[in-house]
């Protein structure tokens, strides 16, 4: 197989970790790749830890196996650091985005992480200010584009748009867009 | 070429069955299987379909529905999984019996107890001997694929017999995978008319169904309905060749891959072929003479094309996602044995693994491990453990 992304998001229930992968796993096949997007499957309560996963490739992907050692990690939630193990299985070169007002460097020492990439971005601060909720999963997504170069972000919006309209009123719609764009500038790297 | 999405199992199974188009469709929820009814339920509050959907209120009322409209002359289909098939139990061999061409999507779950809702085998390897076609699938494109031919395979005037679409529950209902659908107008004239030869609504030609048949003509109608699966699998390859014209899609009795020089495989069932199929390609790299063999038509069992070939092969792993509690291992394996018992050649080395019960992982290093005790078996000739339950807790 050709190479093979493979991304973990950690939320909590209602967050929406598994429509972020949706989401992603849709726009990004709209784009010409292969995708998978699946959550694990677990009972499903408000406020509980929960994980859902992206397989994204060039090739058609084959495996039907839980996603074991992502390459990719983002958390939604601040608060599952240090209770969720958001670092499990994930190699020594692995990216991380985390929605937290920390910084990278801050969120590094944080994690113990020595190799490997950080990015944070305070997204529930975002989607208070676009969405009026604390919704983050949306502005995550502008930020995992960002830093994965997966699609442009006109791609990306463009194509998120239209998932968003067969569910949404259109203010909402804007709203969650607005969020997106406002992630994909604010995401801070480490340098 | 056409378009490819990004769709669930349960998503690609509702809308072939809103391309179908059937005259009814009798159903009750259950996960994983909810989201085809209740998408397929929007088709209809939608006037995307003409069917006549009838709720009803259980799995035992629903095959009893389907199996009405059916007699009556319909083309009829319902959807379940797990404790909903079970429940149905009764009425799959009176479908069968009945020699009616209903068609079900069944999405594999663990049976009771404990509960489990997550994926399984146990459900419908129970109802292999009911009299019911089945065919499995790896993936959502291949539970789409599989449910238009099923249509085909189920009312062609040489068969008339029902058939059972199985998909992976959880795995492919509910992940999100890629799949080309096909147009509405090509499906439309693939399935074709439904143009039952006889039925109760025929009110010129009067029948009777469901009659009392003791030991006058019981065994006769059974003798049919055994004759009637002999029948099944050419014309199983008929309507594949069909349907790879109009979709570019090439589907078997079974899967081979990589088997032609393997000197050891794996014989599995739905999505863990997939995961199998990336592992033999890494041990094929590493120059490994690995091969599988994914079973798609289980009933009838093409049990010696299954074994032609297998045979040649120095060991062979029968994975399976349900125990029989014969303690002979798997249905599958006890299967895969019986027919390679009667095929020429040399004797090939058979072990079974029970794997995934109650939607327990299968991971590619658990595969690899297969891997590995065959080509140790393939050396000695010898086995250790003939039945291993891989990847539990002992």
């Amino acid at each position: 197989m050709a190479e093979l992304l493979e991304i973990r998001w950690h939320g909590r229930g209602g967050q929406g970790a598994k429509t972020a992968a949706i989401l992603l796993g849709e726009a990004v096949s709209a784009s010409g790749k292969y995708i998978q997007a699946f959550p694990e499957y677990g009972p499903e309560r408000m406020g509980a830890p929960v994980l859902a996963f992206n397989r994204i490739s060039d090739e058609p992907i084959r495996l039907h196996c839980q996603v074991a050692n992502p390459a990719m990690v983002v958390v939604l939630d601040s608060t599952l650091l240090g209770k969720a193990d958001v670092t499990a299985g994930v190699p020594e070169d692995g990216l991380y985005i985390i929605n937290t007002n920390l910084s990278p460097k801050e969120m590094r020492k944080q994690l113990g992480l020595t190799g490997g990439k950080v990015y944070t971005l305070d997204a529930t601060q975002i989607s208070m200010e676009t969405i009026g909720r604390a919704i983050p999963n949306t502005p995550m997504m502008g930020a995992l584009i960002r830093t994965t170069g997966l699609l442009t972000i006109d791609e990306f919006v463009r194509n998120t748009r239209e998932r968003l309209e067969a569910k949404f009123r259109p203010d909402i719609v804007e709203k969650n867009i607005q969020a997106i764009e406002r992630a994909y500038q604010e995401v801070q790297g480490e340098e | 070429m056409n378009k490819r999405v990004a769709i669930t199992g349960n998503e690609a199974v509702a809308e072939a069955m809103r391309q179908i188009n059937p005259d009814v469709v009798a159903a009750y929820p259950i996960t994983p299987a909810t989201e085809i009814v209740q998408i397929f339920a929007d088709s209809v509050s939608n006037g995307k379909v003409d069917t006549e959907f009838v709720t009803v209120e259980s799995e035992h009322s629903a095959m009893s529905a389907t199996i009405g409209a059916s007699a009556a002359g319909a083309r009829a289909m319902t959807a379940t999984s797990s404790q909903g098939l079970a429940l149905m139990w009764e009425m799959l061999y009176i479908a069968a019996g009945l020699r009616l061409p209903i068609v079900a999507p069944i999405v594999n779950r663990a049976l009771s107890a404990p509960i489990n809702i997550h994926c399984d085998h146990s459900d419908t390897m129970g109802a292999r001997d009911s009299g019911w076609i089945q065919i499995y699938s790896e993936d959502a494109q291949e539970a789409y694929d599989n449910l238009i031919q099923a249509m085909r395979i189920a009312e062609h005037p040489d068969v008339l017999l029902p058939t059972m679409v199985t998909m992976d529950g959880f795995i492919v209902s509910h992940g999100m995978g890629n799949a080309e659908l096909l147009p509405d107008d090509v499906v439309k004239k693939f399935v074709g008319e439904y143009e039952p030869e006889h039925y109760l609504l025929d009110v010129e030609n009067p029948i009777t169904v469901g009659a009392l048949d003791f030991s006058d003509w019981y065994f006769e109608h059974r003798r049919q309905l055994a004759d009637a699966h002999t029948r099944v699998q050419d014309v199983v390859l008929q309507v594949a060749k069909e349907f790879k014209e109009i979709s570019g899609r090439e589907y078997k009795l079974f899967d081979a891959y990589r088997l032609d020089d393997a000197e050891v495989a794996i014989v599995v069932v739905n999505s863990a072929a997939g995961t199998a199929k990336t592992v033999v390609d890494q041990l094929r790299e590493k120059g490994l003479k690995v091969g599988l063999l994914k079973i798609r038509l289980f009933r009838p069992f093409p049990h010696k094309e299954i074994a032609e070939a297998l045979s040649g092969l120095k060991a062979i792993a029968v994975l399976d996602r349900a125990d029989s509690l014969s303690l002979m291992g798997g249905p599958l394996y006890i299967d895969l044995r019986a027919a390679m018992y009667n095929s020429p050649g040399p004797r090939v080395n058979m072990v079974n693994y029970i794997y995934g019960l109650g939607g327990r992982d299968i991971n590619m290093e658990q595969i690899a491990g297969v891997y590995d005790d065959l080509m140790e078996i393939a050396k000695t000739g010898k086995i250790t453990e003939p039945v291993t339950y891989l990847g539990v807790r002992e």
